[in-house]
């Protein structure tokens, strides 16, 4: 962590170009994030990796957090803000403009088509998050069987993720996982 | 009441009253985002239509829909656009701020502690469990999110799925390359199937 001024301008483009492959939301980029800071640039170990996104899951907030702790971990508070305003930053624009755009005129098909073209791509970007994710946290076989039971009560229950959170963190604290 | 005045019965469209001024937006969206663990879509909804009355469900769904399609972090989209409508370019930057600059605050002091305490083994061992309980969150909202694809077993949908999972998560190809071949081609492939479709 050195923080200097070509650290931040890698941030700035790197985390500005992702924006726009973020499809479905900043959850979809999770693995390009990874690939990003574990095996390119090496701003992180796989296990750092893991316990960024438990933390910026821990936190409220839109699920960016992670940005900003990579950001941090990279060039500190200033890498962390930089990391995500580039994030925000070149979508927002987009956002700005398609919506001043639309309201112009909507009675265009494509919107629909392209969504529905979307969601496929997005849910196997959400899946491909999922493994990777899992390959960073679960390295004990109790650990997987955590997982498990995480994502069966997310899939079955309405239960608000954040006591899943805390329970896996009293496991965790008990030395269990 | 001048007699040029339009007429009572025509019904408000917009609920609100009053838009919002721009500390007000920026309250709202950092109340609302300070109140959204692990998703802040809910309670946006809940303050923007239900609270405040500053849109309709309608307009809300709408708005929401137009900035999900649209890459990058649907929220932060949302509350850009949001703002816009309100109260322009100002009204942007209130909204995005309130939403992002308080959770941004809340995690750069925890990545201070982290820095200075993560090799504390408790503390290791504690995210070591969040972390395993989040992931499986993840896995829960990724096969949610499947489950109407593979119920209409749509062969193109899951085929694409399938895809862009094996190339990002097994493969682990870098991502714009990734999408900017499966994006047309989906788009390409989605168009072609709606028009043999319709008759």
């Amino acid at each position: 962590m050195n923080g200097s001024l070509g650290d931040i301008w890698t941030l700035a483009w790197t985390f500005g170009l992702l924006s726009l492959f973020a499809i479905g939301g900043a959850a979809s980029a999770i693995p390009e994030m990874n690939r990003i800071a574990v095996d390119l640039h090496h701003w992180m170990t796989d296990a750092q990796f893991a316990d960024a996104f438990a933390i910026s899951q821990l936190s409220p907030g839109p699920n960016i957090l992670i940005v900003t702790l990579i950001g941090y971990q990279v060039a500190g508070v200033a890498g962390g803000l930089v990391a995500t305003l580039a994030m925000c930053g070149p979508t927002a624009v987009v956002a700005y403009n398609v919506s001043g755009l639309l309201q112009r005129s909507s009675q265009s098909k494509w919107p629909a088509i392209i969504q529905a073209a979307l969601v496929p791509l997005s849910i196997g970007l959400m899946s491909a998050s999922a493994l990777v994710l899992a390959q960073a946290a679960d390295r004990t076989w109790l650990a997987v069987v955590l997982t498990a039971t995480a994502a069966i009560l997310t899939l079955a229950t309405r239960l608000n993720p954040l006591w899943l959170l805390l329970a896996g963190g009293c496991l965790g604290f008990a030395g269990v996982v | 009441m001048p007699p040029d005045s339009p007429p009572a019965a025509i019904p408000d469209i917009h609920p609100a009253a009053e838009p919002p001024g721009l500390l007000e937006l920026f309250l709202a969206f950092a109340k609302v985002s300070l109140s959204g663990f692990g998703g802040v879509l809910v309670f946006a909804r809940r303050a923007i239509v239900e609270k405040y009355r500053w849109m309709t469900a309608d307009e809300f769904n709408e708005t929401y829909a137009l900035c999900h399609f649209l890459p990058g972090p649907n929220i932060c989209n949302l509350s850009v656009v949001f703002g816009a409508r309100i109260r322009g370019i100002p009204g942007s930057f209130a909204a995005f701020t309130g939403l992002v600059g308080p959770p941004v605050v809340i995690v750069s002091t925890l990545a201070m502690i982290y820095a200075r305490y993560g090799e504390i083994p408790a503390l290791q061992r504690t995210l070591a469990g969040i972390s395993c309980a989040a992931v499986g969150l993840v896995i829960g909202v990724a096969a949610r999110m499947m489950g109407p694809l593979l119920k209409r077993r749509d062969p193109v949908a899951i085929g694409f799925l399938v895809a862009v999972f094996a190339a990002i998560g097994l493969l682990r190809w870098p991502l714009p390359p990734v999408l900017l071949v499966a994006i047309p081609l989906s788009i390409a492939a989605t168009y072609a199937v709606r028009r043999k479709a319709a008759p």
